[in-house]
């Protein structure tokens, strides 16, 4: 890999089996960040990207382009599809739906795939969708230890933590302290289940509904609904106050 | 296989980074490299989610455990396309198409996209295929180690469990992974309890359940 590093991506060369693919995709010093840090203080664990990783992904992308394989346009209807419009905004709704409607939540607790597309959710990584409702007696969490199981039509893709080694490692074995790095200290009375998505079925977690919500509408609760409620590692907060209700 | 991607139990892995407002995408080419692999995907070519993370799962270790994740992605993508005879290796190798090699017509375009990313293509199967096992029956997880793909964790393997249900018929990833047939069998919500997991280190009250496939499990 040395000498061509600053050659044009043309004659870049790429590497023939996995093991040097990836090596090919790593093995160059960290000379620029992929991406802005906010939220400083700690180590990324994707703090490392590689300087050429993009124009890697660039020459790929021309190459299936100038074959007829993909589509330039189509490549951006799919990034703009999970920028702005499968997110978890959706599980919002759908949870917010199950607080104020209880035939559509026992509908989604029965045949979730079927209540989730109700409101217009559907597709891959949510094909065969199973809730998990939380209660003051009962916590679920979910995680897959073994890739990055997510239900995308709900959620959208996976936060960067919900991917890394750390929560893979940690949410099976214990998931009480994972908890507590999420500002959540549960009772010893309260039992936790964790699921680890091992199959092609897809968690949502159906946290409780927050006291003192009784007289938000179906559109203000599903404000106060967070991704990280739905993957089951925190609660949902009531209402602060300044909040607009 | 026993792999590295394989870390449910492990320790030392570190704190969990927790990224306020964090983007869909944290640049350009991880965008990129998500479409350009959902298009190749849905497009012609021998391929299956199985294969697909199999080939995530035989990145070498080291290598697995320094890659952020799309990284991962960008290094299967490279090699996947190849194997679905897309392109040729020599193709990547030089980022050109090849001489006198033709351009086909892509098989999506924008327009199909809003379809495409709504389509249900679910592993479950509509055949009848015998359950092994009933909701409240005891079961242990089988002691293999199989050095292919597989979704049995090692940190289940030998423990003992309850079906909490029966999810139905669907794909066996072990076969499927490698183009060896689909295999159809039951898939069960398998509860363990966080005791018989993790011993005394555990919360009495806690559980873990996995989806898991007959071929996994065996009466006790």
């Amino acid at each position: 890999m040395g000498n061509d590093k600053k050659g044009p991506v043309g004659r870049r060369g790429f590497l023939k089996d996995a093991a040097a693919t990836a090596a090919a995709f790593v093995a160059e010093p960290a000379a620029a960040h992929g991406h802005t840090h906010h939220d400083h203080g700690h180590d990324h664990q994707h703090q490392a990207v590689p300087s050429d990783v993009a124009l890697r992904v660039k020459a790929l992308e021309s190459l299936l382009v100038e074959k007829g394989v993909v589509d330039r346009a189509a490549l951006d209807a799919v990034v703009d599809s999970y920028e702005t419009k499968i997110g978890p905004r959706n599980g919002a709704r759908v949870v917010a739906r199950a607080w104020v409607d209880a035939a559509y939540k026992k509908r989604l607790l029965a045949d979730p795939t079927a209540a989730i597309a109700e409101l217009g959710y559907s597709g891959g990584q949510g094909e065969d969708m199973v809730v998990l409702e939380n209660s003051p007696k009962i916590h679920n969490l979910v995680v897959c230890t073994l890739c990055s199981c997510y239900p995308w039509p709900v959620l959208g893709l996976p936060p960067v933590w919900y991917k890394s080694a750390p929560y893979r490692s940690r949410a099976v074995i214990d998931p009480r302290g994972v908890l507590r790095e999420f500002g959540l200290d549960l009772p010893e009375d309260v039992e936790v289940r964790v699921w680890d998505s091992t199959a092609e079925v897809r968690y949502l977690v159906l946290p409780e509904r927050p006291a003192g919500t009784d007289r938000l509408s179906e559109e203000a609760l599903a404000a106060l609904v967070t991704r990280d409620s739905m993957i089951g590692v925190t609660k949902v907060s009531p209402p602060q106050p300044g909040d607009r209700a | 296989m026993n792999g590295v991607h394989d870390m449910g139990g492990m320790d030392g892995m570190g704190p969990i980074v927790h990224e306020k407002d964090e983007p869909v995408f944290h640049a350009e080419w991880e965008g990129r490299v998500y479409a350009l692999t959902r298009l190749v995907r849905a497009g012609a070519g021998r391929w299956n989610i199985d294969a697909g993370r199999f080939e995530i799962e035989r990145l070498p270790p080291a290598e697995y455990l320094r890659m952020t994740y799309y990284e991962r992605w960008a290094a299967r993508l490279a090699v996947q396309i190849v194997k679905m005879g897309l392109v040729t290796q020599a193709e990547v190798d030089s980022a050109t198409p090849a001489a006198g090699s033709g351009r086909a017509t892509p098989q999506l375009t924008a327009a199909m996209v809003p379809a495409m990313v709504a389509r249900r293509s679910s592993t479950k199967r509509d055949v009848r295929v015998r359950a092994t096992f009933k909701p409240g029956q005891r079961v242990r997880a089988r002691n293999i180690h199989p050095t292919g793909h597989t979704r049995l964790p090692r940190y289940a393997r030998g423990k003992l469990g309850t079906v909490a249900a029966d999810r139905g018929v669907f794909v066996f990833p072990d076969t499927n992974a490698e183009f060896l047939g689909e295999k159809p069998q039951h898939l069960y919500s398998v509860r363990f309890t966080a005791r018989e997991l993790w011993g005394e280190r555990a919360s009495p009250r806690d559980s873990v359940y996995l989806d898991l496939w007959d071929d996994y499990l065996e009466r006790v």
